[in-house]
C-alpha cells in the first residue's frame, strides 16, 4: 500500500502549504452554504404546522447538535493518530477542534432552550438530550482545560489525546444512562422531532445548512492549527523563513 | 519475580504506607458523613423528604469523598520517583497500576462502604433499599477507582491538579451516578433492581479491562 500522501500530511510544513490553499476555498464555501442553508430554511421553507415559525431554530439547532458530536469524534481520531504514530499535525488539529466543539455544543444547548421555551413553557428541561449535550460541554471544557495547564507541548497533546480517546467510549454510555435516567424518571416526554418523514422542503435546507456548518468547522480548524502549528515549529528552519520580512517574495513554503 | 508476586507487592507496600498515616486515612469518611449531613440541614428533617432524596445524598456524598483522596493515588510516587522506577521496572506498567488502584480503592473505597449503613439509618433510607445500596456501592466505587486514576495519571505532573481533576472527571462519573443512585431508588420503592446492577457491573468489567491500558499510558505521558 502506497503510503507517502500520509506521510507528507504528517510532515508540518506540507500540510501547513496545504491548508494555506485550502483555507480560503473552504471558507467561501462555507459562507455560501450557510447563507443559502439559513435563507433557505428561515424564509423560503413552509412553517410547520403544528410549532409555526418557532420550528425553524432547527436550521440552526440540529446541524450545531450534530456538529458537537462530530468533532469529538475528529478529536479522537487525530488523538489515536497522535498515540499511534505521534503525528504532531493531528495534535494540532485535536487542540484547534476543542474550542470549536465547545461552541458547537453550546450553540446546541442555547437554541435548544430558547426553542423550549415557548414549546415546552420552561427555558430548561432535563430531557435527555439537552442532558446529554450539558455533560458533552463540560468534557470539551475539561479537554481545554488540560491543553491549557500542560506547559509542554507534546505531552499536552499526547495527553489530550488519551482524554479523547476515553471520552469516546464514555459519550455513549453518558448519552445511554441519561436517557435511561429520564425515562425513569419522567416517562415518555415530549419527543423533539418525531418524524421520520420530514417533508423535502424542511429537509434540504436542514442537509444544506448541515454542510455549511462543516464546511466552517474545516475553515476555521485548519485555520487554527495553521497557528498551532507555526507555534510549535517556530525553531524550526521553515518557520523562521517564512515568517522574516527578506523571505516575504518566496511566501510559499 | 514473577507478575503475581510484583503485583501483590504493590499492592501491599501502598496498603501499608496508607495505613501508617491513619490521618489521611479517616479524611474522606469524615467528609463523607459531613457532605450527607448537610443535605438534612439544607432542606429540612422531615422523614418522607429523607427517605426521597436519601439514595442520591448518599451517591453523591461517596462520589464526592471518592474525589477528595483521588489525587494521593500517584502524587507521592511521583514526587519522591517511585513512579518512574515503577515505569522502568520489566513488569507491564498496566498491572502495577491496577495493583495501586486496588490498593488505593481498598483503604478509600471499602471504608465508605463499611460506614453507608450507618449513613442510611441517618437519612431514613428504607431498610429494605440497603442491601441495593451496598451492592451498588460495591460495584460503583471501584468504577470511580479506575476512572479516576486516569484523570489523575493525566494530571500528576502539574502543579494545580485538583480542581482540574474534578472538571476532568466528574463527568466521566455521570453514568456510574446515575445507574447507581437509580437501583438504590428503585430498590427503595420494591422494584427490581436486577438491570442496573447488570449494567454497573458490565462497566465495571469494562473498566477493568481498559482502564489499565489508558492509566499506564497516561501516566508514561506524565513522566516523559
Amino acid at each position: 500500500m502506497n503510503l507517502v500522501w500520509f506521510h507528507k500530511l504528517g510532515s508540518p510544513k506540507y500540510f501547513y502549504a496545504l491548508a494555506l490553499r485550502l483555507t480560503p476555498w473552504l471558507g467561501g464555501l462555507s459562507f455560501v452554504l450557510l447563507a443559502l442553508g439559513l435563507y433557505w430554511g428561515l424564509v423560503v421553507a413552509p412553517p410547520d404546522y403544528q410549532q409555526g415559525e418557532s420550528y425553524r431554530i432547527i436550521f440552526v439547532h440540529v446541524p450545531s447538535a450534530w456538529m458537537s458530536m462530530f468533532t469529538w469524534m475528529f478529536m479522537a481520531f487525530c488523538g489515536l493518530l497522535v498515540l499511534v504514530w505521534r503525528m504532531k499535525v493531528a495534535a494540532s488539529l485535536m487542540r484547534a477542534a476543542a474550542p470549536l466543539g465547545a461552541s458547537f455544543t453550546f450553540l446546541a444547548l442555547v437554541t435548544g432552550s430558547l426553542w423550549g421555551k415557548p414549546m415546552w413553557g420552561a427555558y430548561w428541561v432535563w430531557d435527555a438530550r439537552l442532558t446529554s449535550e450539558l455533560i458533552l460541554l463540560f468534557l470539551y471544557l475539561g479537554f481545554m482545560a488540560l491543553q491549557s495547564a500542560i506547559e509542554q507541548r507534546e505531552a499536552a497533546g499526547r495527553a489530550g489525546a488519551v482524554l479523547a480517546l476515553v471520552g469516546v467510549i464514555n459519550i455513549p454510555i453518558i448519552h445511554f444512562s441519561v436517557e435511561w435516567w429520564n425515562t425513569l424518571h419522567q416517562g415518555a416526554t415530549i419527543t423533539k422531532f418525531d418524524s421520520p418523514s420530514m417533508p423535502v422542503e424542511m429537509l434540504l435546507p436542514l442537509l444544506v445548512s448541515a454542510a455549511g456548518f462543516m464546511a466552517y468547522f474545516a475553515t476555521v480548524v485548519l485555520k487554527r492549527a495553521r497557528c498551532d502549528i507555526l507555534e510549535g515549529q517556530a525553531a524550526s528552519g521553515w518557520v523562521r523563513e517564512w515568517a522574516t520580512p527578506a523571505a516575504t517574495d518566496h511566501r510559499n513554503p | 519475580m514473577g507478575l503475581g508476586r510484583a503485583f501483590r507487592a504493590m499492592l501491599g507496600r501502598d496498603i501499608r504506607l496508607a495505613v501508617r498515616q491513619r490521618g489521611e486515612l479517616a479524611q474522606p469518611l469524615v467528609f463523607f458523613a459531613a457532605v450527607a449531613t448537610l443535605f438534612p440541614l439544607a432542606l429540612g428533617p422531615e422523614p418522607e423528604l429523607l427517605e426521597r432524596i436519601a439514595p442520591g445524598i448518599i451517591w453523591v456524598a461517596a462520589l464526592l469523598s471518592a474525589l477528595l483522596p483521588m489525587d494521593r493515588m500517584f502524587r507521592p510516587d511521583y514526587e519522591d520517583g517511585t513512579l518512574e522506577q515503577m515505569l522502568l521496572s520489566p513488569h507491564p506498567a498496566s498491572v502495577l497500576a491496577l495493583a495501586k488502584v486496588v490498593a488505593h480503592w481498598l483503604v478509600t473505597g471499602v471504608p465508605v462502604i463499611l460506614l453507608a449503613p450507618l449513613v442510611a439509618l441517618f437519612l431514613q433510607l428504607p431498610m429494605q433499599a440497603l442491601p441495593a445500596l451496598l451492592a451498588t456501592l460495591a460495584l460503583g466505587t471501584p468504577l470511580l477507582s479506575l476512572i479516576g486514576a486516569i484523570g489523575v495519571a493525566l494530571t500528576v505532573g502539574l502543579r494545580s491538579g485538583g480542581p482540574l481533576l474534578a472538571l476532568l472527571l466528574l463527568p466521566l462519573y455521570v453514568p456510574v451516578l446515575i445507574f447507581a443512585a437509580g437501583a438504590v431508588d428503585r430498590a427503595a420503592a420494591g422494584l427490581p433492581i436486577a438491570g442496573p446492577i447488570y449494567l454497573l457491573a458490565a462497566m465495571l468489567v469494562l473498566a477493568l479491562t481498559l482502564a489499565p491500558m489508558a492509566i499506564a499510558a497516561s501516566l508514561r505521558i506524565s513522566l516523559s
